[in-house]
């Protein structure tokens, strides 16, 4: 292990760096946390593997959010034509609306787009007292006589699951009331679980449930593909569609970023899922395998490198010559653009370090963008990522279920007797494979780390400081809560959660708008702003004479 | 269109809130909490809550908000939070060493009836609070009132450190109420130019608009320390600025420990100012100097020469009733006309303010402040009677643009300006600004829709 790993003058490895970040704990938390903080690839790991998706330690800052967030805000959030309904006190809904800067585009000017508008029970005392399930079905009611929506979701959050409203029951009431309204709930109290992640889960468990394999009129295309685990964040799935339609492939649904509520019915038509976002949705993938026989790969569009790959990734799976030169062409027109400003931004940010500290699978998808502006990833780790997203899909099985993932529902899976299809037979799929193409795979972060990189899991506000204060980065990337303490510390903090500001970062236009905001960042003369001159040479060596 | 189905016809609604004009208790617990010296707020409940609101504190005052939380999963839930709070003080005392955690409830723990005050007598036996550290407390279920409740619970919960020696100390309190750090130091401003020597709580001045400077202190330098705390109990009297936010903390002093008190309106705008300087002047027994009446002065001054541009304008206002109220005041007073006013916390004393502040015009005032009073109902008012300027915060600018009338941000949260940490909107210098930015609003609009020929340059 060298010292070399961190530049930026420090000496220290990574070990002591590991020790200082646990001296300041009272013994148990210390303990808890040597478990979740790795130094990649090393043997002073205490544990041979990292502990991730356990609970929060009570009274630590944490940069975590809850079930409901997960749940409302990322995965149903992003779907226009869905009349999201909050179940509970005003707080929640207020909070998850529009706040995450997903953006959608509704075409026509009369067609539905609910995403500005905040829906709640906004429950009283008098709700909580004596039960909230009428107000609920009085709320679902009043939404359907204003806006005669596809569908209506409602959102459990923390005193709903106590109090015991039976919002499915109150739900599938009046669905079957309405006859042209799809309504259905989601358990995603705030408390189930130990962060978003089982939140994206109940989410996803519910759309595969209510909403996929309701239309079987997916749009036309030579080559069909739904793309998971993409929140079109700043835009991102925009530019994301726009390359896919540039090589002629065809986005049946996104989720669930500008989706809608087609897009999810009649998703099973796809031929192939793209799977960015490993730890949000890979279960989803697994699911669409087995009851309509979807294989899945996994892509990232995030990086230009990294979106020729996953295209060519695609492609191979089509297997059909004209797509794989059209894939060519389109990378061979894009790339000359990405890399003129990568040549041009390059020699600012050259040998410069990073952190991350975002996602479930954005700590890991950035730093292909990082490498391609020749900047080093010296520490990263995931706020809500299992160890799978760590270590690779193949420690899945030895996974334990602890009580707090029990409670989060598993869906038992069979092939569908009507619309199962294999989309390959077994021969064309070891074929693909032999030839390179990997399905159901996920290698996870550690394997693309540097050896001796810092890996931590569920980084809190003290340790993101001290990490700071002994690494000093060129750059870190966390959320909004992270963002100012860390640049009081005087380090440009860029949010990948929802980008503060900008967008889109993925495909070929997001890098070259993600080179040109890292350039902005690390090489802002306000850094060299922080002290005042008398404060860089506080002593007075001589006066003035005022003449 | 952005609200592209909210209908012109009004519809009576029961149960479903849109686009709310309030949110929950635990926010404005922790926005006060920040308003004391080296406190770490603490939310007890589930992680979420306090992500949320350390998110939206955040975005509005671009500065790091910290907070911790009890984490509850379904374990706390069953079988109750007390094993979590007792951790979560023990970790922050040792990790983060603040001087006070002030802790307020979720709607989660409030529904299980986790009991604050015998919880924290228990961390407090079983020494998890070292020697010479303070824990504070506020009850804020998130299912009654709204942040503005939560801010002022807190603010009792500040007013419960107080003690009473005997001996008055000549200060006066000072509850400024749910404002801006720059107002709150305004305030602290216009009392010592009146030369009145007082205790402001909360005080987030100092604390949520901070330097950049290489350096993070999770405690800066500002707020209202437990030693001035405990003085308020000496105080002459307490001057508490709005009925909502302020006047709880305020007549618990006066009822536990004889500390008389005067609730007064916010001083937003000529009138409220006023009677603030006045009130300040009588409880402390100075004279007003010249330079307060100058800066009045200079605040009449562009009402009258600017009246042609607001005279008779029609304003749709969405905010929290404290700041409502005195705004509605403040345009009346200078001949603008608030025609429709929403707020989402409750309070019936609310709508018979608005009403006798505005019974002099020649028309009824939309007004509502319960449940049902949110934006959708605000802007199908608009539809319906269109206004020439909206005031309020960040989440009417959908209204603002699809209805193509300039807004004026004003209020909590603003989520895409800045400006309100540094400038205040309260005093005679607020008013200026508030009135300038009322202005801007409505002469931009004019440069952007008079005609070529009627386009001049001199306004």
């Amino acid at each position: 292990m060298t010292p070399a790993m961190f530049n930026n003058d420090t000496t220290m490895t990574a070990a002591e760096i590991k020790e200082e970040l646990l001296k300041k704990y009272p013994p148990k938390v210390a303990r808890k946390r040597a478990k979740q903080i790795m130094i990649n690839e090393a043997l002073e790991n205490e544990t041979p593997e990292i502990t991730a998706n356990v609970r929060t330690i009570p009274g630590i800052i944490t940069m975590r959010g809850c079930t409901y967030a997960g749940c409302k805000g990322v995965i149903m959030g992003p779907t226009r034509d869905i009349v999201n309904i909050t179940h509970g006190p005003i707080g929640c809904g207020f909070y998850s609306w529009l706040t995450r800067r997903n953006q959608t585009d509704a075409y026509a000017p009369d067609a539905a787009n609910y995403m500005t508008y905040c829906f709640s029970t906004d429950m009283q005392d008098k709700d909580i007292i004596f039960g909230g399930e009428k107000k609920l079905e009085a709320a679902i009611q009043e939404a359907y006589d204003l806006f005669h929506p596809k569908g209506i979701c409602v959102f459990a959050t923390c005193p709903v699951g106590l109090i015991g409203d039976d919002i499915h029951a109150v739900a599938a009431k009046m669905k079957a009331k309405f006859g042209d309204c799809n309504v259905f709930a989601f358990s995603c109290e705030g408390y189930k679980g130990v962060s978003q992640s089982a939140g994206h889960h109940i989410a996803n468990n519910q759309v595969f449930k209510h909403l996929v394999g309701l239309d079987d009129q997916g749009k036309p295309g030579k080559y069909r593909i739904n793309l998971l685990g993409e929140y079109n964040i700043g835009g991102d799935g925009f530019e994301i569609d726009r390359i896919l339609n540039k090589c002629g492939v065809t986005n049946i649904a996104t989720f669930s970023g500008n989706s809608t509520y087609d897009q999810f019915a009649s998703s099973h038509t796809a031929d192939l899922n793209a799977v960015m976002c490993h730890r949000s949705i890979n279960y989803v993938a697994d699911m669409l395998e087995t009851k309509y026989g979807i294989p899945w790969v996994k892509v990232n569009f995030i990086g230009a490198n990294a979106a020729a790959k996953s295209l060519r990734k695609i492609a191979s799976y089509f297997g059909d010559q004209e797509l794989i030169d059209r894939v060519e062409e389109v990378i061979a027109e894009e790339m000359p653009a990405v890399r003129a400003v990568a040549e041009e931004v390059r020699p600012r940010t050259e040998g410069k370090t990073a952190m991350l500290f975002v996602g479930g699978s954005r700590a890991h998808h950035y730093q292909e963008l990082f490498k391609e502006l020749g900047m080093k990833t010296i520490s990263a780790g995931y706020e809500f990522a299992h160890r799978d997203d760590y270590e690779g899909r193949q420690v899945i099985p030895e996974l334990k279920v602890d009580a707090d993932s029990r409670n989060i529902e598993e869906l038992e899976v069979s092939p569908d007797e009507r619309l199962f299809r294999p989309r390959k037979s077994q021969e064309e799929l070891r074929a693909l494979e032999s030839s390179g193409l990997k399905f159901k795979d996920y290698d996870g972060l550690i394997p693309d780390m540097e050896r001796g990189a810092v890996v931590i899991d569920d980084l809190n506000q003290y340790e993101a400081e001290k990490l700071v204060e002994l690494l000093k980065p060129d750059i870190f990337c966390a959320g909004i809560k992270e963002k100012f303490s860390i640049q009081k510390l005087g380090v440009p903090m860029k949010q990948l959660h929802s980008y503060d500001s900008g967008g889109p970062y993925a495909g070929f236009r997001g890098a070259i708008n993600f080179y040109r905001e890292i350039d902005r960042l690390v090489n802002s003369r306000v850094w060299g702003y922080l002290k005042a001159p008398w404060q860089e040479n506080p002593e007075l060596s001589a006066t003035y004479v005022w003449e | 269109m952005l609200l592209r189905h909210t209908p012109d016809n009004l519809v009576e609604r029961g149960a479903l809130t849109i686009n709310p004009a309030k949110t929950c208790q635990p926010i404005g617990a922790m926005y006060a909490a920040l308003g004391v010296h080296g406190c770490l707020p603490h939310s007890h409940g589930s992680q979420g809550c306090c992500a949320y609101h350390r998110s939206t504190l955040t975005r509005h005052y671009k500065e790091p908000i910290s907070a911790g939380t009890s984490s509850f999963t379904e374990g706390a839930s069953v079988f109750g939070g007390q094993a979590n709070l007792l951790q979560a003080i023990d970790n922050i005392f040792t990790v983060y060493e603040p001087e006070v955690i002030a802790v307020h409830t979720t709607c989660l723990s409030e529904t299980i009836g986790d009991d604050l005050p015998q919880i924290l007598d228990k961390a407090d036996k079983d020494g998890k609070i070292p020697k010479g550290k303070h824990v504070i407390y506020a009850n804020t279920p998130s299912y009654v009132g709204s942040h503005v409740t939560g801010f002022s619970n807190m603010v009792k919960g500040m007013a419960r450190v107080a003690v009473s020696t005997g001996h008055k100390n000549g200060k006066v309190n000072i509850i400024p109420g749910w404002v801006e750090p720059a107002d709150m130091e305004e305030i602290k401003r216009l009392a010592a130019m009146v030369g009145v020597d007082i205790i402001m709580f909360p005080d987030t001045s100092g604390v949520l608009n901070g330097p950049l400077s290489g350096e993070y202190k999770m405690f800066p330098e500002g707020g209202v320390t437990i030693k001035q705390l405990r003085e308020a109990g000496d105080s002459i009297g307490t001057l508490a600025l709005g009925e909502w936010c302020s006047a709880d903390g305020a007549r618990f002093l006066d009822t536990t420990l004889k500390v008389p008190c005067r609730v007064l309106d916010m001083p937003f705008g000529l009138r409220a100012t006023d009677r603030f300087v006045d009130a300040l002047r009588i409880v402390a027994g100075r004279s007003v100097p010249e330079e307060v009446a100058h800066e009045r002065g200079q605040l009449v001054d562009m009402i009258s020469d600017m009246h042609q541009y607001f005279y008779h304008k029609k304003v749709a206002l969405a905010g929290d009733p404290d700041q409502l109220i005195a705004m509605t005041e403040f345009l009346t007073s200078i001949d603008m006309w608030p025609t429709h006013i929403v707020s989402g916390t409750p309070g019936k004393a609310f709508e018979a303010r608005i009403r006798e502040l505005t019974a002099g015009l020649p028309y009824a005032v939309n007004v509502k402040c319960d449940q049902t009073a949110d934006m959708f109902l605000l802007h199908q008012w608009i539809k319906n009677d269109p206004v020439d300027l909206l005031m309020g915060n960040t989440y009417l600018k959908h209204i603002a643009r699809d209805e193509d009338i300039p807004l004026v941000r004003w209020g909590f949260p603003i989520l895409d300006r800045v400006g309100h940490q540094y400038f205040p909107t309260v005093g005679y210098k607020g008013g200026l600004r508030l009135l300038e930015k009322i202005l801007s609003a409505l002469l931009d609009r004019k440069d952007r829709d008079d005609q070529e020929h009627a386009f001049e340059l001199v306004l």
